[in-house]
């Protein structure tokens, strides 16, 4: 670990955005994770994206459980909420803040383990109830903070540092996401920031549930020869078969591209991106088509990465249960609590 | 881009910013980290083996280290170097046991130096321990150049001067002080196998005007004037002085007007302030003595009345630049008359050679300039070297310590009968400075604070006192805090391509966005490229060999905090801080390097 704090001294020549703040404005503490962990560049990914978002800091909740992966919230924007749940806890933790405040930006770092093994459930629940938040899976297919245990999304094929087979095939989490209803499901890798960066800005603007599973290389436990979560594998297996471009605000669209290879989608918030499939069997707003063809990559122990799937209806939890349009917070006391009055009225309607 | 080539000394070298900038390559990160840890003495050491003069230059020095300085371009000032150095000077404890020995049984060859300035005294540093038989001449009574007769004591104290220069003649030499050389024939007549001429540039330029003749009694020149209140041949000045000149000639002239009792004291320059060449910090300690400084008033006449300078008339200018040439205009504004009782005339100095034959083999220009070869510091008559500012003009102290060193190795080769131009190598050595998985042999903590001010007496005392020091210097605590804003440039960043894994930990924990991986391109492209474009084109880039991504790495050196972080978060120890030792060349054989963990 790091002993000394980073230097405050930026580059003279650091890019501003348009609120006079540099990327370095958006960090959080020193990473006290190993050196060389994957998950220190998603930390890196998702300042860079906060940054060129230019995301007010005290709008964004930041939620996580237990894990290497989980820590690092505590890495970006030290001047957000945050929240560090019991282990796999986070995703509930998360509804719940969402419910009383919908206004926040929700964004979730976990683990695999946090996610695929012992949260499980919570994850699939809120992915199901389509909680507005931008879920980070940072996987590097172990438990690293507990000294390396295989975790759920382990592929069969992948053996440990000490060459143990796991009997069992892993979970993949983006196709039960697809599965589940989560309507941004993207797969990416933490060694390739020109792909990842677009992705989290992306999920961000989303509304709805957004997934990104990031293969996160764990150079202490999960990064040797016979690993397909190490670096060296994932270099060589990686296939991106949809690209996410973000276009700028003030640009627009207007590259040509061959027809039927590009779908051009706007988001609630006005953002517009660009789809570009680099598969031209891939249909990523085809969920129907989309889960086979990514089984079949998945079973050559390929890894396909980038857009997987999209669903531009943009639905989140408020809207399936119809809630109040407003945070909780700034609903008044007397409409927050209606008073015995109101109770007894309810009560009657169900005698 | 190709690979950097790490072997090349000169890579590293440049890195390391203010010991590149010092025309004697002093290691200056090595000895302010021991100045750090309270070792004034070795940090002392180091600087006399480079520059023979700490504590005269820890007071005086020109400092261009310190506009190279890599601090000045991630925060507003440098570091502090010199007046560091000056700590080290008067703080170290005994160093007499740590002289080089002079060899009783002398070598047989004989040298000539003319003139005891800061040039010749460094050749003598540098080949007395080497066992040359070294004749010092002198026209003056006492060694030391301009560094006695010009810099004012409330600079440079003459204890100071006295020890350093002391501690040069004490190796042996003899000397012939109060011996002025009028005819170079009749010192080569003595058989030196080698002459080198140190006598400076002792001819202080003068300026014609109206009435410049009759008011001659009044008018001094500048260097002229100081050389007399050095040697107390002149205690008294007229109540009010006016200063012609913007250098710093002129601001000592100024400065010391004030000490000998003037009530009024006014500097003139020609030029607008922004361009005077004397030193901002030599400007700064005038004005804080309450001194005015006149810019863009030309000298037009000296009026004299009744046969003695009343006043001198100004005509009013401005400057005028087209294409970087700068041309000063009358503005058309009345004349300004100050009224004075005596003027120092500080508009330049040159060298000058009346006493040395042109028949002798030494070439001079067209300008009357000797014709001195830049690397060997030779003239056209073998055996016969220049150096300081008597080879090219006026320059400074750690400039005459430079040439000397090099006139010094030049002498050696000359008289043992080899080629000039096979000049020695430096000696260099790079070092891990690992000492655990996050620990270093140097303190990586950067600090944050700003420039230390260093302390003056109170001027009520040393206005009155021409020989009180002005600067008081830093005390340990201040110097410690200063030291602490080194950057240690000289502690490289080293990066093994083999050993990379491209994980981006040592991209994403970068303070100051220096290291990239990219796509390998011609360097102005490699340059827009980067995640901060690397516009600094002094400043190299360091380029990997390919990566098995097919990328490269590549470090803009800019301003590189050489923290270590890159290499605390590299998991493979692709990179290493390694403390790069450079040690130039010298006559003088280099004292074996202490590998201590401060330095
Ligand atoms: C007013 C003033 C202030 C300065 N302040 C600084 C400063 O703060 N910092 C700095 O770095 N530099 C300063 N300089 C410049 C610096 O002093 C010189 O660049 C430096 O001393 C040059 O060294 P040198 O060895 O070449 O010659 P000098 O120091 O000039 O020494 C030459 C010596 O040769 C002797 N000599 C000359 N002719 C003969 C002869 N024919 N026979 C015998 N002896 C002879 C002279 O008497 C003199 O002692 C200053 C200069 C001036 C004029
Ligand atoms: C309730 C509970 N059970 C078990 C643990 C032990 N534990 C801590 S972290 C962890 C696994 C974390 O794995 P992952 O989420 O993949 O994070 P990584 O460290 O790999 O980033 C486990 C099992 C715990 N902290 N709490
Ligand atoms: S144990 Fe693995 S996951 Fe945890 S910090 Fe180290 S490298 Fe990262
Ligand atoms: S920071 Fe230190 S080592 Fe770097 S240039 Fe300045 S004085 Fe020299
Ligand atoms: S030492 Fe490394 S991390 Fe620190 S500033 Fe230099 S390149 Fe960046
Ligand atoms: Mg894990």
């Amino acid at each position: 670990m790091t002993h000394i704090l980073k230097p405050q001294f930026r580059h003279p020549n650091l890019r501003t955005n348009s609120v006079g703040l540099t990327r370095r404005d958006y960090e959080g503490v020193i990473s006290t994770l190993c050196a060389g962990c994957g998950h220190d560049s998603v930390t890196a990914a998702i300042v860079e994206a906060c940054f060129e978002m230019e995301i007010p800091a005290h709008r964004v909740a930041k939620m996580s459980g237990i894990g290497c992966s989980s820590k690092t919230t505590n890495y970006f924007l030290n001047r957000s909420h945050g929240f560090n749940s019991v282990h796999g806890r986070m995703p509930s933790v998360a509804t719940g803040a969402n419910l009383a405040n919908r206004d926040l930006v929700y964004l979730g770092v976990s683990g695999d383990g946090d996610t695929a093994s012992i949260g499980m459930g919570q994850f699939c629940h809120a992915v199901r109830r389509r909680v507005n938040m931008l879920y980070i899976c940072e996987n590097n297919g172990t438990y690293g903070l507990t000294k390396g245990q295989f975790s759920a999304t382990n592929d069969r094929a992948s053996r440990n540092r000490k060459g143990m087979e796991t009997p069992f095939d892993s979970i993949d989490l983006c196709n039960m996401a697809i599965e589940l209803g989560a309507g941004f499901v993207a797969r990416a890798f933490s060694g390739d920031k020109a792909q990842l960066v677009p992705l989290i800005k992306a999920g961000l603007h989303y509304r709805g549930f957004a997934l990104i599973d990031v293969i996160s290389p764990c150079v202490t436990f999960n990064n040797h020869a016979t690993s397909t979560k190490s670096y060296d594998y994932v270099r060589h297996h990686n296939q991106m078969v949809g690209r996410l471009d973000l276009v700028p605000e003030q640009e627009e669209i207007t590259a040509e591209y061959a027809p039927g290879t590009s779908t051009d989608v706007t988001l609630h918030d006005g953002a517009q991106m660009r789809l570009s499939k680099l598969d031209i069997s891939y249909d990523p707003t085809d969920a129907e088509t989309a889960l086979p063809v990514l089984e079949r990559y998945k079973r050559k122990g390929e890894i396909a990465t980038g857009i997987l799937y999209l669903d531009d209806r943009e639905q989140d939890l408020h809207d399936l249960i119809g809630t109040t349009t407003k945070p909780l917070n700034e609903v008044d006391a007397d409409t927050l609590c209606p008073g015995s009055d109101a109770l007894a009225a309810i009560n009657d309607a169900h005698r | 881009m190709e690979k950097t080539d790490i072997s090349d000394p000169s890579y590293f070298h440049k890195v390391v910013d203010c010991q590149w900038a010092c025309p004697a390559h002093t290691p200056v990160p090595a000895y302010i980290r021991l100045i750090a840890h309270g070792r004034y003495t070795e940090a002392f050491m180091i600087n006399w083996e480079s520059n023979v003069f700490p504590g005269i230059l820890g007071r005086t020095c020109d400092r261009p280290c310190e506009p190279a300085c890599r601090r000045g371009r991630i925060e507003e000032k440098p570091v502090a170097i010199c007046r560091l150095k000056r700590v080290a000077a008067d703080n170290r404890g005994p160093v007499d046991h740590l002289m080089p020995a002079i060899p009783t049984v002398k070598n047989g060859k004989r040298v000539a130096l003319i003139g005891a300035g800061p040039a010749s005294l460094t050749v003598a540093r540098d080949l007395m321990p080497l066992g040359y038989d070294v004749t010092l001449i002198e026209r003056d009574p006492q060694g030391g150049g301009l560094m006695r007769k010009n810099i004012p004591s409330f600079r440079l104290p003459v204890a100071v001067l006295d020890e350093e220069v002391g501690r040069v003649l004490d190796m042996g030499l003899t000397t012939r002080f109060g011996a002025e050389v009028t005819s170079m024939k009749s010192v080569l007549d003595e058989g030196f196998d080698a002459v080198f001429v140190g006598t400076g540039a002792p001819r202080g330029k003068d300026l014609r005007a109206p009435g410049r003749d009759e008011a001659a009694a009044n008018i001094h020149i500048g260097t002229d004037f100081l050389s007399s209140v050095a040697f107390k041949h002149i205690e008294t000045i007229g109540k009010r002085v006016v200063v012609i000149g913007g250098g710093n000639t002129a601001m000592d002239c100024c400065r010391t007007a004030l000490r000998l009792g003037a009530e009024s004291v006014t500097v003139t320059v020609r030029s607008p302030c922004e361009d005077m060449k004397a030193s901002d910090w030599e400007i700064e300690d005038a004005e804080r003595e309450g001194i005015p400084i006149l810019d863009n008033h030309s000298p037009k006449e000296f009026v004299v009345e009744d046969g003695k300078l009343t006043a001198v008339v100004f005509e009013r200018m401005r400057a005028e630049y087209t294409d970087g040439r700068r041309k000063l205009i009358p503005t058309g504004e009345p004349d300004v008359v100050v009224e004075c009782d005596d003027v120092l005339m500080a508009v330049g100095q040159e060298n000058a050679f009346p006493w040395i034959e042109r028949d002798i083999g030494i070439e001079f220009n067209e300008w009357e300039q000797p014709q001195v070869d830049k690397d060997t510091f030779q003239s056209t008559r073998p055996g016969v070297f220049f150096g300081g500012d008597a080879a090219w003009g006026p320059e400074n102290i750690i400039w005459a310590v430079a040439h000397g060193h090099q006139a010094a190795i030049s002498i050696d080769l000359h008289c043992q009968g080899e080629d000039l131009m096979r000049r020695p190598a430096p000696h260099v050595n790079l070092a891990s400075q690992k000492m655990g998985i996050h620990e270093w042999a140097y303190d990586n903590d950067i600090s944050n604070d700003k420039r230390r001010i260093v302390p003056h007496v109170d001027p009520a005392l040393s206005l009155r006192d021409l020989s009180m020091e002005v600067e008081l210097g830093f005390d340990a605590q201040q110097a410690v805090d200063e030291a602490m804003r080194c950057l240690n440039c000289d502690i490289q960043t080293v990066f093994s391509d083999n050993l990379c894994i491209e994980c981006d930990a040592c991209m994403d924990i970068c303070p100051v966005d220096c290291i990239n991986f990219t796509q390998n391109a011609d360097e102005p492209d490699l340059r827009e490229d980067l995640r901060v474009p690397a516009m600094n084109h002094e400043q190299a880039l360091y380029v990997s060999g390919d990566l098995n991504t097919g990328r490269v790495m590549v470090k803009d050196e800019d301003v590189c905090l050489h923290c270590g972080l890159c290499a605390e978060r590299c998991p493979t120890g692709a990179w290493d801080m390694q403390k790069f030792l450079f040690v130039d060349a010298k006559a003088l054989p280099i004292p074996p390097q202490e590998q201590s963990d401060a330095a």
